[in-house]
């Protein structure tokens, strides 16, 4: 019980980390239909940025905590900044063309960041500093559960419900569903269409930023390319709980990080890739629109 | 003048054959007279031919081209001190672009040209497909890379020799440590599923259950490049393995290592000369504190490693290439079984790799019945202070 009770925690941690970085991709997708391909490069770029920032920071001789906040803060200033940026340059003077063409730029977009990072930083694998303070409480279960994975249901959770109240409750995200409903319409009643798909941009890379200070903390490393692993595993979390749906996301990973580890720990971890798609595949099967997505009909 | 030489040459031999068994240096075979009589006048005719094939053009070049520096480089240096035995040493260079199919042809062309050794080949497959080429003519052939176990273990070319040990040298290394030096006995085995962290697993996982004493309680792949290992660290605790042998590369192991650590396991971590990297203690930090990892011999403070390495800067201007240092020990290896034999007879080269010990930069060698050479190999490191210490 001890063993499945720890699986459960692992797969917990494991789904948490795939829905921080699925719940920007699954709002871009909400809001403008579009695969964000460099989504998971914003996430390295947030996890690099609080990297300097905290390296910085610690020689100055600050505490842990304002070193944690500051380096999040900045990390998600930067990235936001990264996300409008892509924005502005790769999708936007698309927007009318195909879908496929905003994809390629998305693919070519995910490309140039990680070899922009790779040439402007390094190739090495680096060592990331546990931000995340040790909490005495915790101690008793250390061999259970770490600071850093509660830190990371919490922080997953919260992102979760607050988006929820943004897009539901909020006069932004009134304009952002319009927007997502049809853009045209939209622009006719008097919503600014880009900024809209800007405000939607800076929030989801916010997210992505948060999740790559928090992910790379857990880990202890980090290198140009992990956001394009993690990057994988968060798209296909967002198709399985329903691309477009914010608690799909998060529902999506957690099934994901389930999966992949109870099949490691019962069965095999050799085939833990094969298992999680043989199970999306399945999924899709029985619910095309993916576990919380609403099947609509093609516009036309 | 050539004549001349040769003549003059002719004479010298001569008389150290007369001499017989009084000028050792020149080889401690004590045959009969009338035997080397017949012997002599024949080696007087050609110089000694040594064939070097591996790749020299093509994407492994870099692979193949030490090798012919290095015997270059030994070569010259031996003319210079007038040969063995008053004999010149001639190279004969062939080109086998790593592929087995090219590899016959190479070694056919070798066998034609008269070599009485080769250095090479380089990768091996293409050693593998020269080899019973070799053997039907008894050449003897040594490689200073290629690493197959089957090559020497499978007993099928006597006429094998390596300076470089064979692929199951670190799982051997790791396997024989873990059991007699830290006297474990429950290993969990994980590896990433890679050719080279695998196929290191798999020995190493041969190896233990060939032990009645050892169990292997876990055996696992691992997915490279995942976010987290929870999930496999878990199943480690959970098989109760007093160490983990790691076949894989360092980001993998320090993922695994940290992750382990702050579940508060002690559990001991051996892995491999892909962890035995300065990375791996800088990125796993406090947590890589005795992890045990095999690694290549340290040839730094050998004299002659010094000094080969400075007379190919000199030579070609910069730093030396892939298995320089082990083509180098080969064709020393070589050289030095011919003159101790004072032959070039297949039986004679080999009965002397494996009885006469060589000075070479990676260390004082000879070889065992399969073709090993004995003193090359690897040894286990551990991570104490922030740095690699060999554990002697």
């Amino acid at each position: 019980m001890d063993y499945f009770l720890e699986l459960f925690l692992g797969g917990l941690t494991r789904g948490s980390i795939y829905a921080l970085i699925a719940l920007g991709y699954t709002m871009v997708y909400g809001i403008i239909e579009l695969i964000n391909f460099a989504h998971g490069e914003i996430y390295m770029i947030g996890a690099f940025t609080a990297l300097i920032v905290a390296g910085v920071l610690t020689l100055m001789g600050w505490n842990e905590i304002a070193i944690l906040v500051i380096a999040s803060i900045v990390a998600v200033i930067y990235s936001s900044a990264y996300g409008f940026t892509i924005e502005k340059i790769a999708y936007k003077p698309i927007r009318k063309a195909p879908r496929l063409s905003a994809l390629i730029s998305a693919i070519g977009m995910s490309m140039f960041l990680q070899n922009y990072v790779l040439l402007a930083q390094t190739s090495d694998f680096l060592p990331f500093p546990s931000l995340i303070p040790q909490f005495e409480f915790l101690e008793p279960y250390a061999h259970i559960i770490r600071p850093s994975e509660l830190v990371i249901y919490t922080v997953t959770a919260s992102v979760m419900v607050a988006l929820t109240i943004m897009i539901k409750f909020t006069s932004i995200g009134k304009a952002m569903r319009a927007t997502s409903q049809d853009k045209t319409m939209a622009a006719l009643v008097g919503i600014d269409v880009d900024r809209v798909i800007s405000v939607t941009f800076i929030v989801g890379s916010a997210t992505a930023a948060i999740g790559g200070v928090l992910i790379a903390s857990h880990i202890g490393q980090i290198n140009f390319y992990i956001g394009f692993i993690a990057g994988i595993k968060a798209f296909v979390a967002a198709v399985l709980g329903g691309i477009g749906s914010i608690p799909g996301a998060v529902l999506g990973a957690l099934v994901l990080g389930w999966t992949e580890s109870f099949f490691t720990g019962y069965v095999s971890s050799d085939y833990e890739d094969v298992f999680a798609f043989v199970f999306l595949v399945f999924i899709l099967i029985f619910r095309p629109a993916g576990i919380l997505g609403r099947s609509e009909a093609e516009k036309v | 003048m050539l004549k001349l030489r040769s003549a003059k040459a002719l004479a010298i031999m001569a008389a150290l054959v007369m001499a017989g068994a009084v000028f050792v240096s020149c080889g401690e075979s004590e045959k009969p007279a009338e035997q080397a009589k017949e012997a002599a006048p024949a080696k007087e005719e050609a110089p000694i031919r040594m064939g070097v094939a591996g790749p020299h053009s093509g994407d492994l070049a870099s692979y193949g081209i030490p090798t012919v520096k290095a015997a270059e480089l030994v070569v010259e240096h031996r003319n210079e001190m007038g040969g063995i035995c008053g004999q010149k040493i001639e190279l004969i260079v062939e080109d086998d672009v790593c592929k087995p199919e090219i590899a016959t042809n190479t070694a056919t062309k070798l066998v034609g040209e008269k070599v009485d050794f080769v250095l090479g080949h380089i990768c091996s497959g293409a050693t593998k497909a020269a080899l019973g080429i070799y053997k039907d003519s008894n050449i003897p052939v040594m490689s200073p890379s290629a690493t197959n176990p089957a090559l020497t273990q499978s007993g099928d070319y006597p006429n094998f020799f390596r300076t470089i040990a064979s692929d199951d040298a670190q799982a051997r290394l790791e396997v024989d440590f873990a059991l007699d030096r830290l006297k474990l006995s429950k290993i969990a085995v994980l590896h990433d599923k890679g050719d080279y962290g695998k196929g290191l697993a798999e020995f190493a996982k041969a190896f233990l259950e060939a032990e009645p004493e050892a169990e292997v309680v876990l055996y696992e792949g691992i997915t490279p490049g995942a976010v987290d290992y929870t999930a496999v660290v878990q199943k480690i605790k959970n098989s109760g393995a007093q160490a983990v042998i790691f076949g894989g590369y360092h980001p993998e192991a320090s993922k695994i290592v940290t992750q382990m650590r702050k579940k508060a396991m002690d559990t001991i971590f051996i892995s491999d000369d892909g962890v035995k990297d300065d990375t791996f203690i800088k990125v796993a930090g406090e947590y890589a504190e005795g992890v045990y990892a095999t690694g290549p011999m340290d040839t730094t403070t050998n004299p002659m490693a010094v000094m080969a390495t400075e007379a190919h800067r000199q030579k070609y201007g910069e730093d030396p290439g892939a298995f320089f240092l082990n083509a180098y020990a080969a064709a020393l290896a070589l050289l030095n079984a011919v003159e101790k034999s004072n032959s070039t007879d297949y039986d004679d080269i080999v009965n002397a790799l494996r009885t006469e010990y060589v000075a070479t930069p990676l260390g004082i060698i000879r070889f065992d019945e399969r073709g090993d050479a004995i003193g090359v190999g690897f040894a286990m490191y551990q991570v104490q202070n922030g740095e690699y210490v060999e554990i002697k």
